[in-house]
């Protein structure tokens, strides 16, 4: 009990550093623009994008709600981020189980893994159009290939003797797939998928800004073409508090769910 | 406990009971394809039902290795493996195996554990419950039944795996150096417990060790292995066992000889 709350109150301390770290950032950010040392049309003052977002909150930016800029990116992130799931994740165990499965697909996904989705992008954009289909599928095949390859490592390094256990104990080969294999893979499984939530991410905003009319991306490009940084800091710290957001939800899900991990 | 007042069964009855086979290893050799030296040549051994085998043996005798073939993990190069007559060469829930790490599945809770094997036999819940409930009180672990493996401490996972492989109510129960990672009382209160549980499951028990002094202990027939190309060069019943199979006395004069014996054995391989 005591080394528990020795950990918390150490905890406690780290937390503290890190806010005071982000209160110093804002002070210095507050002080530099005050005496306006950038030119202001470059940094906005603090106070100023806070009204901004107040006047986006209640205004909306060209004819859509902040809300729907933010829905509809997320519509695209999660779409595409389901159908990686649903295809990554079988396909990797099957790759994790059959040395021949694997070797038809890796050669396709090592190829596409290391480019830069923005290069297959305007392929996408030829053959689906400028609408969400192209996004959603930029960002899948983005998301895909993370999760693929943490689900398939995640096959090949279950413990034999851990599988040569639930057969002795009378599994069947089915049963030693559901009960033994998926579990041991399921926080692996996880680790990708938050991976897979990052790349997707970044591709995202990277996506809104070559072809859209509305996400919180498109907003951020199109504020910057009228000089608007207040817009474009409003739509940078949106996006990275939704990145926190998410990834901390996952963080909290694993912390709980796979507490026996790596003991 | 007073286990020393215990005789599991009568004289007679033991060597009535010691015909009956279990497990027939048939002339087995293996040899990995990229090495010269054979790791097993021409292994013949029976296993009888209520026997408790100790295996002893330098590292790279083979013992692991044979321990692997009977179990099923891993295919002997020529020869065979019969449980009570029939062939086998995979895993079968007739044969439980105790590793040397406990290998319990570490998201699942102590009496999951246990339990796993009756639920993969189909076993209706009321059932698990109740033969869990059971062996988790053989091993003296009632009350972590609902903690997760990595809670316990080292003996008691090892208790929780040697309770999960009984529930599932194997003939014959292969050890491989279960204890060699405990620490000195903690190993001799589980050999305290193996014993307990042997005797009042009648299992037959294949015990691999490095342990002289744990083999004397805890076997009523001790085999000695030695490599290059590995093989069984001492099977013998343990003497000091003939009159009471549950309690061995250390000081006695015959417990000393046996054990210089047995370790220049092991050396001479």
């Amino acid at each position: 009990m005591e080394k528990l709350s020795f950990e918390i109150s150490k905890e406690v301390k780290f937390r503290g550093i890190s806010i005071v770290s982000v209160v110093v950032l804002v002070i210095i950010w507050a002080i530099v623009t005050h005496f306006e040392w950038v030119d202001p049309y470059f940094i906005p003052k603090p106070l100023e994008v806070w009204s901004s977002f107040v006047v986006l909150l209640s205004e909306g930016y060209k004819g859509a709600s902040l809300f729907t800029h933010i829905a509809n990116s997320m519509y695209r992130l999660f779409t595409a981020l389901f159908l990686a799931f649903i295809t990554a994740v079988p396909l990797g165990l099957l790759c994790g189980y059959s040395k021949y499965i694997r070797a038809i697909f890796d050669p396709i996904i090592e190829f596409y893994r290391p480019l830069p989705p923005l290069a297959y992008y305007a392929l996408l954009v030829l053959w689906l159009g400028i609408e969400n289909e192209s996004k959603i599928a930029l960002l899948f095949l983005s998301g895909f290939a993370p999760l693929f390859i943490a689900t398939a490592a995640a096959v090949e390094k279950l413990p034999a003797d851990r599988m040569n256990a639930s057969l002795s104990l009378g599994a069947t080969k089915r049963q030693l797939f559901q009960y033994i294999i998926l579990p041991s893979c399921y926080p692996d499984i996880l680790t990708g998928l938050r991976t897979s939530i990052g790349v997707t991410y970044a591709t995202l905003v990277a996506a809104e800004m070559v072809a859209a009319t509305n996400g919180i991306g498109w907003m951020v490009l199109d504020a910057s073409r009228y000089l608007r940084s207040d817009i474009v800091f409003v739509g940078i710290i949106l996006m990275g508090i939704i990145a926190i957001g998410l990834d901390s939800l996952l963080r909290f899900y694993q912390a709980r769910r796979f507490s026996w991990v790596g003991k | 406990m007073a286990i020393t007042n215990r005789v599991p069964f009568e004289d007679k009855d033991f060597e009535q009971e010691q015909k009956r086979k279990i497990i027939e290893v048939k002339n087995i050799s293996f040899q990995y394809s990229s090495q010269q030296q054979a790791v097993l040549q021409n292994i013949d051994l029976h296993l009888h039902s209520n026997e408790f085998v100790c295996v002893l043996g330098p590292s790279g005798c083979g013992k692991s290795s044979l321990l692997n073939i009977i179990a099923g993990f891993q295919k002997p190069t020529t020869g065979e493996v019969q449980i009570e007559g029939k062939h086998y060469s995979k895993p079968i829930s007739e044969i439980g195996v105790v590793f040397q790490h406990h290998n319990l599945f570490p998201w699942m809770k102590i009496k999951e554990n246990v339990g796993f094997g009756l639920k993969m036999k189909g076993h209706s819940k009321e059932e698990i419950e109740k033969q869990v409930h059971h062996f988790l009180q053989l091993v003296q672990l009632e009350s972590a039944g609902d903690l997760l493996p990595h809670q316990l401490s080292g003996g008691m996972k090892q208790r929780a795996a040697i309770a999960r492989t009984l529930a599932a109510d194997p003939k014959a129960i292969l050890m491989d150096e279960p204890f060699s990672s405990l620490d000195a009382l903690t190993k001799e209160n589980m050999q305290h417990h193996l014993l307990l549980l042997w005797s009042e499951t009648k299992k037959t028990i294949f015990f691999i060790t490095h342990d002289v002094d744990e083999a004397l202990r805890l076997g009523t027939r001790i085999l000695v292995m030695q490599p290059n190309p590995g093989k069984i060069a001492i099977d013998m019943a343990n003497p000091l066992k003939r009159n009471n199979p549950a309690a061995v006395d250390f000081h006695h004069k015959e417990f000393q000889e046996l054990r210089s014996y047995l370790i220049g054995a092991i050396k001479t391989s």
